[in-house]
Order: C-alpha cells, then structure tokens, then sequence
C-alpha cells in the first residue's frame, strides 16, 4: 500500500482535461497555415485577380509587378491568379484521396489483425501484389480506360496509397493486439467492431496521424505526376505540383514563376507535418 | 581500522520528468562499503536502490544527474570526475552485473568474445591470457563445460547460466567493488539457489565488494553482510543482516519483514448449500497447446491431461516454474487458447473449449485477472470506463445506475471514487492491480482466475493485495484459481495447491502442510528452494544433486 499513498503524479485529477489538449506553437503555425490552404481552396476563384486561364500579358515567364504579383507563366498568365486556383485542387484532391486511403487502410489493417488467420493473409498477399505495380502506371491505365475526372484522380490516388497505410496499421495494430487488455475484452466476449475501434485504435492513432502526413505529401507529388503526364488536373486549370513542371525553364531565366508554386507546395507539406507532429501529447503518446 | 573502499556522502539525484517538473529521486544518502564487503541495498520499486547503484559507476539514467554530494571509491572522487575518466574506471574498478542478462548480452556474438570485452577495451591482457581467465572465472562460477560454454551463443545457454556468465564479464577486470542489480529476480528458486551460491563463492574467493540491489529479503539475507533499507530516495535502516531480519529498528523494515511472512490461510467457512454440490470448475483431461494443428492436436503440446476439481468458496493454488504451463492452464480454462482435449466444467456445466462459442452467461461467471497489470488496462481509456464496460457488456448498465456501481466497485477494492476520471497510466502498480480486481468483480463472477497477480508488485503492495482478497471472498464468496511462482503468496492464500510440472500436475496438496506433505521429488525440490529470511539458509542447504540435476534446467 505505501506505493499507493507515495503516488508523486497528478493529484489534481478532474480538471486534466483543458491543458491536455493544449497545443504548442508550432503546431498552431501549422494548423494556421493548413486553414489559411483550405480558406483559399474554397473562395479562390473569387479572389484570383485575373482569370487563371487567360493569357494576360504578352511577355512570358514575367517578372513581380504591380499588375501581377508571382509574375506570370510561360504563356503569360498570371500566377498569382493560377496558384489560387490550384490550390482547390491540390489541398482537395490530396486530402480527400489522403483519409479515404488511410481510413480505408486503417480499418482493413486492424480487422486483419484482430481476425488473423487466412482472411489476414489472403487480404495481406493481396494488397501486397497491388504494391508492386508501379504507381504512375496504374494512373495511367485507370486515366485511359474511363477518362480524368476529379473523383477518378482521387480514388486512383486513394487506391495507389492504400495498401501503404493498411501494412502500417495492421503492424501496429498486431501489436496492440497481444497485449493483455485486448485479451481481456476479448474474454469478455467482445466482438470485433469493438476490439479494433475502442481497444486497438486509440492506441494505434498518433502513429497513423504521423503516416497520414507523410502519405498527403506523396500524394501532392504523384498528383503533380499525373499532372505532367497530362492526366491529372486538366488545363487550363493546374494543380501547384502541374503549375512547377510547367514553368520549369523558367528557372534558368530567373522567372519567379517557378519560385512560387514550389513555396506553395513547401509550405502545405512542412505545415501538414508541423501540425501532426505537434499534435496534443494527449492523442499523440497515449500509451505513455 | 582501514579507509572504506567506498564512501557516499549526502547524495544527492535528480530528475526532470516530461512536464518539465524537477523532482529529487535520491535525497542526500551516505554509506560507506567496506572493502571485501557485500552491502545490499532493499527497497520497494521507485525507492531509489537502482539509481543509487548506478550512481557508484558516475553513471545516472537517462534524464537524471547528480546534483550533490560525493562518491568515493579507492583514491578516486567519482563525482569530480570527467566522463572520460569515468570511463576508464568501469570495468576495472567497479563493474556492473544487470537484472536481465538475457537483455545484457548480445546475441549476434560468442559468448567469450563479450565476457573479454573489458579486457580487450581497457587493454588490461593479451587476448589468450584474458581467454584463460575467463575460464577460471566459468569455473568458479560452477558452470558446465567451462572449456567450451564461451564459444556458444547467448541463446545456446539456460538462463541461470547466462546470469552466472554475465558476473564472469563484470568480474574478468578484477574490480574492487561489483553491482549486482537484481541478477535472480528474472530467474526460477530451484535456478535462483545455484546462482546464489556461485556469486557467494566468487565474491568470497575474490575478496571483492559487491552491492547487491533486491527487493527480496530472503535473498538478500543469504549474500549480504550488511542491508541498507531504503524508501523513497532515503535510509531507513542500516545494519548487519542478522540485526536486519532479527531485530529490526524503523517500522518500515519491520513492516517489510511483516509482508514476507506469510499468515497461513483460514479456510472460509461457507454456509452449506444443499442445492449446489456441484464444485464451481472441474477439469477433466485437459490437453492444450499452441502451433499449427495437425489431426486435431498442436504442434506444441503444453498441458497433459490435467485434472482437479475446485469446490465453492475454496481456492486452488497452482505452483511450478517458468514453462511448467502454468499460465496455459489458466488461458485453456478461459477459453483464450482452446483446449483441444478434455473438458472445462463451470457449476456442473460444461463449457466449449474456444471462447466464441461460450455464452455470454458462461463468459460472465469466470473471470481472469493478468500478471501485468499496466499491459492489462487500455492507456486511452478512463479507469471509470474501463470499469462501465462490463456492466454494460453483460447488464446493460447506463447513466446513473452504471456510474453509481462504478463507484461501488472502486469502494470495494479501497479505491478512491475521483479516481474513476484517471487514465492508468497515473496510476501506481498497486492501484492499476485493484482496478483490474475490479473489472473482474464488475462481471459479478463466482470464479476468478488470477494469473501470478501479485508478481510484479513490491511485497507490502502486494500483502495488501492477498489482504483484500480474501476479504472480498468473505464478502462475495468468490473462489479463486490462484497461479503464482511464490510459494508464500500461495500458502497465504490457498487451500489447496497443484504443483505443475512440464505440463502435468505432479501434486495435489493442501496449502498449510506443503512442506510437510509433498512426497514427489519435484514438489519437495521446488518447496526446499525457496529462500528463507534466514542468513545461514543457503548454506545449511542440502539439495540431492541427482534430484537437481532431473528436475531444473540450470
């Protein structure tokens, strides 16, 4: 009994909620940034100085002026203009495609953990013999059978990331899975749906929250792969990923057309990753 | 009268925890250690004996640090030192014998290449030289095949063996002063008493120092010359072993004698009941195993027809060592690893072997408690809605009335009601092992399998613990299945005890006449081996060789 009475933690226990959830700074700088993203996504079009497909000035890869604040794009149009246009795609498309591969993933990922036997391993091969076709190709295939449309591109995209985000959740899911608390449910006669969503995966989260980072930045970049190929967002409209390769000699003629694109999409991805590794210890490290 | 060989003075460690709080762990202990002399240093978990050990070498855990005082060893000021100095000194002067040696070896590499390592470090000999010495050292460490255990694998050797090689690497230096940092917890009594007697013998030859870090009194009664009690980061008690255990001064220590001595257990008198005769678990033949299955019967066969009954109102204690299936008995029983022979009866009724096919009903009236009581709590959920999930899963329990028998059952294990809004992770292992106590009563069981429950806690915690079972079982009339290593947890609990053996239970016997009844060889080498709080036990001990040489895998 003296452990009990010598406890050092926590006396103040009722009220641990409010600085639990508390963020720090630069996950605030993060969040603020993804918001400010997806602010821009939705009212873009109506912010956008020039129309992001007219061609606005007669001299290409222009410079920063009055008139055009990012310069303009290898046929003269504005960037600035373009940029915001784009982001409606990239933050949409790539989220959206991002939680339906990684919900999708997750889920599979732990009900194959928790049921084990063939329908893991059959479910597993599988999705492991998806990973080998080479992604880009698999777009391509899919583009050319039915046609680019937004929800083509984000289930091609949700399907390419998938099985990526099943093999990380079904690892760590197996190992919450032997752990005696599982085990207790489990002999309490508990099935399924609640092993995985109130047992498994709140101690599987900051982990999965870290992998979904990764995973939305290697989404902008394979969108912007297809993009180039001609397969993703279709002109005149561009996602950032479409408006660097697009713009990419520029660089040599020192046009800031190039530059700001690549900002945008920096500063997307640093701050996607700024906010989930900053995320609240109280979801982050649970098991601590 | 010579200097001491160590002298610390006022101590002082440290530590900044992860919300930034300083905390002191050690706070301001002195002693000094003679030379040839064995101090052991007891305490409960987070009393501070491990940090304190460490500390000989200059070396803190990750985290802490030295905030004040000086250590002394030899001619040289430890403390002052730089970490590069420090360096130089472990090894040669003060070498360091872990907990786990199965952690502490690599096993990727020889065996002697790792025991010479200190050698061929602080470049003390030639290597054949430091080979021959190492070979001495297996000698006298009383291990098998001395020529040539040094060119097995870590894994390739038993455990006592391993912990026996891993002194020889911490002796290989000719240190003055050895830690051992609790070397037998990890390891079986009949293993325990043979590592023992090798650490006695080598220290003695040597004429080395040794601290000798346990929170095992009767183990330490047997090795050390002098005990040093500590609690909470300081000195309760210093004194001669035999001072110690006879007649101890500070109420702690006589507290911590007061748990190790086991109050043998009064049967309940249960009412008689007519209507139920039958006994609450009957287990008939029960064969279990795990692998892959081949005509119905696994790859690895555990259990071995097992048989016993366990009437209402009684408790069974079930005894062996590491691998005899103790644990396998309790999880084939609750259905977590299907039977695949024999049959599980519950109040007369008989049970399907695998879990999925037993009735919630079934489910409810058995359930089990885990050795590890942090692993067995959920880290993301509240102790009040780890407790509201069975009264929901089998009553359906909500709102008030739930809230209400939340509270109930945390008054019935002497726990606070506000605890209920914590996670267990803020919990002391004592609690967490409450609340699990709790979670099993939410069901409203008659029957509860506890499985080594009392393992990982410190002895007081622990008595605490046998305490409040039994009174639940006067108030409840529960019966338990009691699994434990520790012979006295099972004699303070138990009416009746099975010792198992590689799967079989060898014996039936009732608790209070164990020792006096075993007539199995297993049984009496098993009961002989447990320490006594006596210094002259261990080497007053006269085991049949032959006895041991059957039965433990030393």
């Amino acid at each position: 009994m003296m452990a009990e009475v010598t406890t050092t933690t926590a006396k103040d226990t009722p009220k641990r909620k409010g600085p639990g959830y508390r963020f720090n700074w630069v996950g605030k700088i993060g969040l603020a940034i993804i918001l400010f993203w997806a602010v821009v996504a939705v009212v873009g079009p109506w912010l956008a100085p020039h129309p992001p497909g007219e061609i606005v000035d007669w001299d290409y890869f222009g410079p920063v002026t009055k008139d055009f604040w990012m310069g303009t794009d290898y046929l003269g149009r504005d960037i600035f203009s373009r940029i915001l246009m784009g982001a409606r795609y990239t933050v949409g498309i790539a989220l959206a495609a991002v939680t339906l591969a990684c919900t999708l993933g997750v889920i599979l990922g732990m009900v194959a953990a928790v049921a084990g036997g063939w329908f893991d391993m059959i479910l597993s091969r599988l999705l492991d013999a998806f990973n080998g076709i080479p992604s880009l190709l698999f777009g391509l295939v899919v583009v050319a059978a039915v046609g680019s449309s937004i929800p083509v591109l984000v289930l091609t995209l949700a399907a390419i990331y998938m099985p990526g985000a099943y093999r990380f959740a079904r690892a760590l899911a197996v190992n919450v899975n032997t752990m005696d608390f599982v085990t207790v449910a489990r002999a309490r006669g508990e099935g399924t749906p609640y092993l995985i969503l109130r047992e498994i995966f709140p101690n599987i989260l900051g982990p999965v929250l870290a992998d979904l980072g990764l995973r939305f930045v290697f989404i902008v970049l394979v969108l912007s792969g297809l993009s180039f190929l001609g397969l993703g967002v279709q002109p005149p409209n561009a996602d950032w990923g479409a408006l660097v390769r697009e713009n990419i000699e520029g660089l040599s003629l020192g046009a800031p057309a190039v530059i700001f694109p690549s900002v945008a999409i920096a500063s997307l991805t640093i701050s996607v990753n700024m906010f989930i590794d900053n995320l609240p210890t109280k979801i982050r490290d649970r098991s601590e | 009268m010579t200097n001491p060989l160590v002298s610390v003075r006022d101590l002082r460690i440290g530590a900044t925890t992860d919300a930034g709080r300083k905390v002191e762990i050690i706070k301001g202990v002195s002693f000094d250690i003679e030379p040839g002399e064995i101090v052991a240093l007891i305490g409960e978990s987070g009393s501070g004996k491990t940090t304190i050990a460490l500390s000989l070498m200059g070396h803190t855990r990750t985290g802490c640090r030295i905030d004040g005082g000086n250590i002394r060893l030899g001619t040289s000021e430890i403390t002052a030192m730089s970490e590069r100095a420090r360096a130089s000194v472990r090894g040669t002067e003060v070498s360091y014998v872990p907990q786990s040696a199965a952690a502490a070896f690599n096993p990727s590499k020889r065996i002697m290449e790792q025991v010479i390592e200190i050698a061929a470090i602080h470049e003390l000999m030639p290597r054949a030289e430091a080979e021959k010495k190492a070979v001495e050292l297996f000698r006298a460490l009383a291990l098998p095949d001395a020529e040539h255990i040094g060119q097995r694998y870590p894994h390739q050797v038993s455990g006592g063996q391993l912990q026996r090689l891993s002194a020889a690497m911490a002796l290989i230096g000719d240190p003055k002063l050895v830690i051992f940092d609790e070397p037998t917890t990890a390891l079986d009594v009949t293993t325990q008493i043979e590592v023992l007697r090798a650490f006695k013998s080598v220290m003695q030859k040597g004429g080395m120092a040794g601290v000798y870090v346990s929170h095992d009194l009767a183990v330490v009664a047997q090795i050390a010359d002098r005990i040093i009690v500590l609690r909470g980061g300081e000195i309760q008690e210093v004194g001669s072993a035999e001072q110690i255990l006879r007649a101890p001064q500070h109420p702690y220590t006589k507290q911590l004698l007061a748990a190790f001595e086991p109050v043998p257990h009064q049967p309940v008198d249960q009412p008689v009941q007519a209507a139920k005769p039958t006994p609450v678990l009957e287990v008939f033949d029960l064969c279990a195993g795990y692998g892959p299955m081949r005509d119905g019967v696994p790859l690895a066969k555990i259990l071995k027809n097992v048989n016993f009954k366990l009437e209402r109102g009684r408790n069974l204690g079930v005894i062996g060592e590491s691998g005899s299936g103790k644990s396998t008995l309790a999880r084939a029983i609750a259905g977590i690893l299907p039977a695949y022979r024999g049959a599980v009866m519950v109040d007369g009724k008989e049970l399907k072997p695998d879990l999925q096919n037993r009735s919630k009903d079934d489910l409810q009236r058995m359930q089990m408690v885990f050795q590890l009581a942090d692993t067995a709590l959920n880290p993301a959920h509240s102790i009040g809605s780890i407790l509201a999930r069975p009264l929901t899963f089998y009553e359906g329990l909500r709102g008030k009335a739930r809230e209400a028998r939340v509270i109930e059952l945390l008054d019935m294990v002497h726990l606070p009601a506000a605890l209920r809004h914590r996670l267990p992770g803020e919990l002391s292992g004592g609690q967490k092992q409450r609340v699990n106590l709790a979670r099993a009563l939410a069901a409203s069981p008659e029957l509860i399998l506890c499985d080594e429950i009392t393992s990982a806690l410190d002895t007081v915690v622990a008595a605490a613990i046998l305490e409040l079972l039994k009174e639940l079982q006067r108030e409840l009339g529960l019966s338990y299945m009691f699994i434990s290593h520790d012979l006295s947890t099972v004699e303070a609990i138990c009416d009746d005890v099975l010792v198992m053996y590689k799967g079989e239970v060898v014996e039936a016997l009732p608790a209070a006449r164990m020792s006096s009844e075993a007539t199995h060889p297993y049984s009496r080498l098993l009961i002989s081996s447990v320490p006594q709080l006596d210094t002259g036990w261990l080497s007053g001990l006269e085991q049949d060789p032959e006895l041991v040489a059957q039965f433990a895998n030393r």
